[in-house]
């Protein structure tokens, strides 16, 4: 079996970067045309959500809000019990961050078939400071019932994401960041809900990362082999419903396990993996994230570095883990 | 003009759909008495007389959409369903009881037919009617959309952020409908959060305002006709209600907005109105 599976040939010399959010752009516009009741509810942010290449091609199909989330995921749940497909598109902060009332009873309650995208998650979103950094979303939806919470890795996934949830009956959180970061994965890489992707197998330590954060771990994977360490690097792109049997199937190897996410470590990625394992399959786990604090500004390989996701602290506290067996 | 026999059947139905409102409340133990003792008539007209309903075909896509915003007063909305031939008027009486169809709020959730929508935490089916009513469209469909909202449930700010839309999108095929009853849990609207002047404030969001006495049908149904005729814009009829109507010691007083009535008060309440009910019949005899 080769050790890396699915990894674009020039992701570790010379990786290609783009935007999670374009992936979403391209995807939805794909989706459109597939299916023409995809719609969208922009709250006063086309450009920077993506979603002007889709307002030119289907302008009866997009509907601009304004400022106002809560208005447009009411509005998206009106549209869904109608039979329509809408996404209602924000900044992560803003939506599901101020609407989390209406997602809860107008959508999810009702299982109405609505895409909440939240952009500009994670510290990456930079220089904005943390007002603008959504470091909580994944907890606040992922415990929603009925809800499904995508965190695409790169903008190749986020565009097969988006098709995914398209096509996919319910409602879903579909999460993404502002920054060019690298494309990992090349384009026949499959994207199926709740599968998530296995891109490096190693057997001395798992490594399950989401977002932007799946590209961390593959550099956290290379850095440990050099020390002789041969890891596993799982993409975990569905954070609910989680790939329970991929999980158990690692975790059975008894190795420790690591999670890193561009998230509160409370209730995100890792809470997640650390709610199944410590019932199931209970081994040495670190859960890596922010810890329980706002971001700030900054460049975003700076916020990284500060705020524990860089390659080096991840590496560093990987080998702890490693020699606390 | 309305017959006068049809005029007649349709202030039973309202009092019949307020005496299974006290009945339901009293079984249950537990809502509100007020609201929906106060928009009977509404109902009653709405659901008995102006919209298209289809009991046997719940989901017809002909139908008119009913969202009720201000979810609280479901036991009104139950009650017109159940007379209106949706489910056995037997089932009002599960109301809040453990596998009701028939919850706390209103929920297409448990099943119940005749449901658009979840309600309770106010202002979201302002947004959610909006919508529907923009996707009806979009299908060219001649259904309307019916929202109906509470006053206090005007302090969310929800409310004001879907009528503008409704506005921008000129969406005439959508009735807000807006119980102006003056009270929510706390007090009077007047001293809890003042609304008005609360027609010029929706004029000026840019909805076509109508105003009706919400207790006189033949008002209640010309006044359904006229929002029909605003061709270029959503219409708000503000219905001027009295809360508890038909029960004398619950009328205009705020603290049965979320209360339900005792046995002995349930028995006076049923009293009261079997006594408006029989001076109908004889008066129509």
């Amino acid at each position: 079996m080769p050790k890396y599976l699915h990894i674009h040939s020039d992701f570790f010399a010379s990786p290609k970067k783009s935007p999670i959010r374009v992936g979403f752009g391209t995807g939805i516009v794909e989706a459109g045309s597939y299916d023409e009741k995809v719609v969208i509810a922009c709250c006063d942010l086309t450009e920077s959500t993506k979603t002007d290449a889709f307002a030119r091609k289907f302008p009866l199909r997009f509907f601009e809000i304004g400022v106002a989330e809560q208005n447009a995921v009411g509005f998206a749940a009106g549209m869904a019990a109608e039979g329509m497909i809408p996404f209602v598109t924000s900044y992560a902060v803003f939506c599901p961050g101020r609407a989390w009332d209406q997602v809860r009873v107008s959508v999810c309650y009702s299982r109405m078939n609505v895409k909440i995208v939240g952009s500009h998650a994670g510290l990456s979103v930079g220089p904005d400071g943390a007002t603008h950094q959504a470091l909580e979303d994944i907890a606040t939806m992922r415990v929603l019932p009925h809800m499904t919470v995508i965190v695409p890795a790169d903008a190749g996934e986020a565009h097969r994401a988006t098709i995914a949830l398209a096509q996919h009956q319910g409602p879903a959180y579909l999460r993404l960041a502002r920054e060019a970061t690298d494309m990992i994965m090349d384009e026949s890489t499959p994207f199926e809900i709740g599968r998530a992707i296995v891109l490096r197998e190693g057997s001395d330590f798992t490594l399950v990362a989401t977002g932007a954060m799946v590209g961390n771990a593959l550099r956290v994977a290379q850095e440990l082999d050099r020390l002789g360490i041969d890891s596993t690097v799982v993409n975990m792109h569905t954070i609910k419903p989680l790939d329970r049997e991929i999980l158990q199937k690692y975790a059975k190897r008894g190795v420790p396990l690591m999670t890193i996410e561009e998230h509160q470590i409370y209730g995100g990625l890792g809470g997640a993996v650390a709610e199944y394992l410590s019932c199931f399959y209970p081994l040495p786990m670190e859960i890596a994230g922010v810890n329980d604090s706002f971001g700030e500004s900054g460049t975003p390989q700076e916020l990284w570095d500060r705020y524990g996701l860089g390659i080096d602290t991840l590496t560093q506290r990987a080998r702890a883990l490693l020699s606390r067996r | 003009m309305i017959a006068d026999s049809r005029l007649h059947t349709l202030r039973e139905i309202a009092l019949t759909l307020r005496q299974d409102v006290i009945t339901m409340l009293l079984t249950a133990g537990s809502g509100h008495s007020a609201g929906p003792l106060g928009m009977a008539d509404v109902f009653a007209t709405l659901y008995f007389h102006v919209a298209n309903v289809y009991p046997e075909n719940p989901q017809h896509p002909e139908r008119d959409r009913i969202v009720l915003s201000n979810a609280h007063i479901a036991p009104i909305l139950y009650a017109a369903l159940a007379r209106r031939g949706f489910f056995p008027v037997s089932e009002l009486a599960t109301l809040r009881k453990l596998d009701t169809r028939l919850q706390g709020h209103s929920t297409p959730t448990h099943g119940l037919p005749g449901i658009e929508t979840s309600g309770g935490p106010l202002g979201q089916g302002t947004s959610q009617a909006v919508g529907m009513a923009v996707a009806l469209r979009m299908k060219q469909s001649h259904s309307r959309v019916y929202c109906m909202t509470g006053d206090g449930e005007l302090n969310e700010g929800q409310c004001w952020e879907a009528f503008m839309l409704a506005y921008k999108l000129r969406l005439s095929n959508l009735t807000f409908c807006i119980d102006r009853n003056h009270i929510q849990i706390d007090g009077p609207t007047e001293v809890v959060m003042p609304l008005e002047p609360l027609a010029d404030k929706l004029r000026a969001f840019g909805l076509a305002v109508c105003e009706c006495n919400g207790h006189d049908i033949p008002e209640i149904i010309s006044t359904f006709e006229r929002a029909k005729e605003n061709a270029d814009r959503p219409t708000a009829i503000i219905f001027h209600t009295i809360p508890g109507k038909g029960v004398s010691f619950m009328e205009s007083d705020f603290h049965w907005h979320g209360i339900p009535p005792n046995a002995e008060q349930a028995q006076r309440a049923l009293s009261e109105l079997r006594t408006l009910q029989n001076q109908i019949t004889s008066e129509h005899a």
